[in-house]
């Protein structure tokens, strides 16, 4: 029996699409089966992270009003065989996908596969509900800007009053010469108000851009920062404990010299 | 009937008139009797308005016998009446009054966007996060960081305060008293209390051992009694 996990936010540009394509691509990378779920009713966009786009035929919807089986809306990753993706719709009515509808296919879901990576829209209305309905874990994605953890805030308060695990966090985005000159907060401020388990942290790096663009997650390169990150996200949601990575730039021996000194200052 | 024994006796005090009312005779021989002591004791019209203390004794009255007996003594005589006095008070009126004066410890965290109320004092353990909002009718007590909004004496009372183990918060109510954070950021102070200062009448927040001695009576059950 697979585990269903939402992706979600509160606030929108915080980057839960991005996260959610790429932990699954991480998931499915470590051999696991998964299947994304993009509940971003009118404003898909999962699809086309995955660089699947050209493949969609049915959607979320035409499952739940019955105009295809389930089986026949999930596409199937171009990379790996076993990553499907459950698109969301674009032109239909936002108003058909119903919790209950989202728990009945949560539930055929998950004999199936290992993982459900539920993408959450934005905000905390109807979408949301949808989303949170069947899932039984939350992973709750911020930036390091207050806006983002005020909204990250209120989504927790909200997860609590779900039927489900302590949602965990992850902390997206870091520019870490910012977080130096104090312009962004702390990873560990953000820990501390938000007073629920850091599941990780990603770094703001160009190369997530690149990649959402060619349609190719992240994950998928060997070494960029970001897909280390995420690659040690998904170790962790499988249970093995993983050190946080350090965000320090590789710096010659002088520069580190000179921190030293004005720390001990 | 009722033999000698007076259903009203009349005593003048300092504080005016004391009207000490029988608690065994039934309520209309009480009207009666009040009827007859008030048409009694005329007094001129250019006299001064005297206040009355009502003293019921162990006698319960209702919303519309009190009413009544109100409206009967001041349309009498030029009396005011300053306090109605019963030694007995209902269930109902008991429950609630014990409830405006206990204090309720709360765990959790209260976040951006929810409101925690409680009746009486508040002791939270855990964090007021920016964007949540904790009030209560007497004192606020939070054992976490306050960062959001906190009313105290919400009905009116301005003897409470709101004290945090580390204060940064967006406002603090005391009563009808409001005061906000300042709009450049500050690092907060730990193990302070928020408190009407009588002179400069607005809240002020000074160091907890600072506070106690200001209201001494900050943790005694009967303030909190007093206050219900």
């Amino acid at each position: 029996m697979g585990e269903a996990i939402v992706i979600t936010s509160g606030k929108g540009g915080v980057g839960k699409t991005t996260t959610s394509a790429n932990l699954g691509t991480a998931l499915a990378l470590m051999e696991k089966k998964v299947c994304l779920i993009d509940t971003d009713i009118g404003l898909r966009n999962l699809d086309v992270v995955m660089g699947l786009e050209n493949r969609i035929i049915y959607d979320i919807i035409d499952v739940i009003i019955g105009r295809c089986a389930l089986k026949q809306a999930l596409i199937k990753d171009k990379r790996f065989d076993h990553l499907y993706l459950l698109p969301a719709a674009q032109t239909s009515d936002k108003s058909d996908l119903t919790t209950e509808g989202m728990e009945k296919i949560v539930a055929e879901l998950k004999p199936e596969f290992d993982y459900i990576i539920i993408d959450c829209p934005a905000g905390i209305e109807q979408g949301y509900k949808n989303a949170v309905a069947g899932a039984d874990k939350a992973i709750v994605v911020t930036t390091p800007e207050k806006p983002s953890v005020r909204d990250a805030d209120r989504i927790i308060g909200l997860l609590e009053q779900e039927d489900i695990e302590p949602p965990k966090l992850i902390v997206n985005r870091i520019r870490n010469h910012m977080v130096e000159d104090g312009d962004m907060l702390e990873v560990d401020e953000i820990v501390q108000v938000l007073s629920i388990d850091l599941l990780g942290i990603v770094a703001d790096d160009e190369q997530v851009i690149k990649a959402s663009n060619h349609g190719e997650p992240v994950a998928f390169q060997p070494n960029t920062k970001a897909s280390i990150a995420y690659r040690n996200i998904a170790r962790r949601i499988l249970g093995e404990s993983v050190p946080l990575m350090s965000f320090e730039d590789e710096k010659g021996m002088f520069s580190r010299l000179k921190k030293f000194f004005t720390k001990s200052k | 009937m009722i033999g000698n024994k007076q259903i009203i006796t009349i005593k003048g005090t300092r504080e005016g008139l004391s009207l000490h009312m029988d608690d065994a005779c039934s309520f209309e021989e009480l009207l009666e009797e009040l009827e007859a002591k008030l048409a009694a004791n005329r007094i001129d019209s250019a006299d001064q308005i005297v206040g009355v203390h009502i003293q019921l004794g162990n006698r319960y009255l209702e919303k519309e016998q009190e009413e009544l007996l109100r409206r009967m003594i001041t349309s009498k005589q030029r009396l005011r009446i300053e306090s109605v006095h019963s030694e007995v008070i209902t269930k109902q009126a008991a429950i609630e009054w014990k409830e405006e004066a206990e204090v309720k410890a709360v765990s959790r965290v209260v976040r951006s966007g929810q409101v925690l109320e409680v009746k009486g004092d508040l002791l939270l353990l855990g964090d007021v996060n920016p964007g949540g909002c904790v009030t209560a009718t007497g004192n606020i007590f939070v054992m976490g960081n306050l960062l959001g909004i906190a009313h105290a004496g919400k009905d009116g009372d301005t003897d409470a305060v709101i004290a945090a183990s580390y204060m940064n918060p967006t406002q603090l109510r005391i009563a009808g008293y409001i005061s906000r954070a300042p709009d450049h950021e500050t690092d907060g102070v730990y193990m302070e209390c928020g408190h009407i200062d009588d002179e400069q009448q607005k809240i002020i927040i000074d160091r907890l051992q600072a506070v106690v001695r200001k209201r001494p009576g900050i943790s005694s059950f009967e303030r909190r009694m007093l206050n219900g």
